[in-house]
């Protein structure tokens, strides 16, 4: 028996098969499956915020201005919110070790920068057809409410 | 969760995975990181070209169709059909894992079961929604004419109202941008790609507890693997909602 067996011999489930020798402990199967259907009913409840949001500029009419801007930006927290949950709790990310968990989560912190430049490179973008665009600018054309069928 | 490791372990002193996870799952894992970047740059470039325009069409007037529901305005209704059917099916593939973890065959078979038939039924809606984007015919005023066009990665009849003209009752717009199709059809079609190899993987995850493969191996973490990508299909649409649909 090498030093590492005697270590963690202990750890391991008696009855069960571990997937893969190279790990040193398996989780034990939750008890019950309250936590999932607990973490379906908050992603529904989320989803039908974003859904609420989502209906209501177009219900009220909100076309530009500050309001139009919370209510993206409300729905993009949802959104994220919903991610964490489906990553934590379904696909057990929140159950692994620490290390694992930062090696995964910290590439994604990438995407802030990515994001910040790619808009900002748009909206530079906007500024030069608004210079340059010899076509018609089509600025601030209202859209006339469920004409389009 | 009561099992614990001595305090002062050696994670990283050799012979051992330092992440406790398997080489199978550890690339699971890795993969789906490198899939995240390329959905994130897709959206990405589809913000860029997006706020670059002064105009673009309101998700809220493109997606209100209802399949049997004729002309009906029904904004967003579809698409929360089958954002729902998602979220249904990732709940049934944590309940097929859950299963798989308690080792019991016929409990992973019948979640797989039910996952299987959201994938297919997600599959289902997009194709019809895809099919009423190109043929739905709408009212465009193209070089002084006005003409009937679908949505393709050519065209795109989501511009602007000309005001004062009418088409059989109908408003006739200005042609929109024509990025809008191709970003649309070439990231939900993405997505839909990957819905679909899920899909496969899941009737092989299927017939593979069928045939009591995983009970001789003794475990059932291949369901674990392939659950990690179907929820990461759950999670990519997640977004695809929030940057087409939502925003």
């Amino acid at each position: 028996m090498s030093h590492q067996d005697q270590h963690t011999e202990h750890l391991t489930h008696p009855n069960h098969t571990l997937a893969s020798p190279e790990i040193t402990y398996e989780h034990e199967p939750a008890s019950n499956t309250k936590k999932i259907w607990k973490t379906f009913w908050i992603l529904l409840c989320l989803t039908i915020a974003e859904l609420a949001l989502g209906l209501s500029h177009y219900a009220l009419n909100i076309h530009e201005g500050f309001l139009l801007t919370f209510i993206k930006g409300a729905m993009i927290i949802l959104s994220l919110m919903k991610a964490i949950y489906i990553v934590m709790t379904f696909m057990h990310l929140g159950d692994e070790l620490k290390s694992f968990r930062l090696t995964i989560l910290i590439p994604l912190t990438l995407f802030v920068w990515f994001i910040l430049a790619f808009l900002w490179d748009g909206v530079a973008w906007k500024e030069l057809r608004r210079k340059f665009d010899r076509v018609t600018p089509v600025e601030k054309v209202e859209q006339t409410p469920g004409k389009l069928n | 969760m009561s099992t614990h490791v001595p305090a002062g372990f050696k994670w990283w002193s050799g012979g051992k995975s330092p992440y406790n996870v398997s080489y199978g799952k550890l690339m699971m894992w890795l993969f789906l990181l490198s899939d995240t970047f390329t959905f994130g740059a897709f959206l990405i470039s589809y913000g860029t070209v997006r706020v670059s325009h002064e105009y673009w069409p309101d998700p809220n007037y493109v997606f209100n169709a209802f399949p049997f529901m004729g002309h009906a305005n029904l904004p967003l209704a579809f698409v929360s059909l089958m954002t729902f059917i998602l979220i249904m099916s990732s709940v049934t593939m944590v309940l097929a894992v859950h299963e798989g973890h308690k080792r019991n065959r016929y409990g992973v078979q019948k979640w797989l079961g039910w996952t299987i038939l959201g994938g297919t039924l997600f599959l289902s809606c997009q194709a019809w929604e895809w099919t009423h984007m190109i043929t739905g015919s709408h009212a465009v005023l193209i070089n002084g004419q006005v003409e009937h066009i679908g949505s393709t990665i050519a065209a795109n009849p989501y511009g602007p109202v000309v005001p004062g003209l009418t088409d059989h009752g109908h408003a006739v717009t200005q042609p929109g941008p024509v990025a809008f199709g191709g970003f649309f059809f070439g990231i939900t079609g993405f997505h839909g790609f990957h819905v679909f190899s899920g899909v496969l993987l899941l009737v092989l995850a299927f017939v593979w507890t069928r045939i009591g493969r995983f009970d001789r191996v003794g475990h059932y973490e291949m369901v674990e693997k392939i659950g990690l990508y179907w929820h990461f299909v759950d999670l990519v649409w997640v977004f695809v909602f929030l940057c087409f649909y939502l925003i």
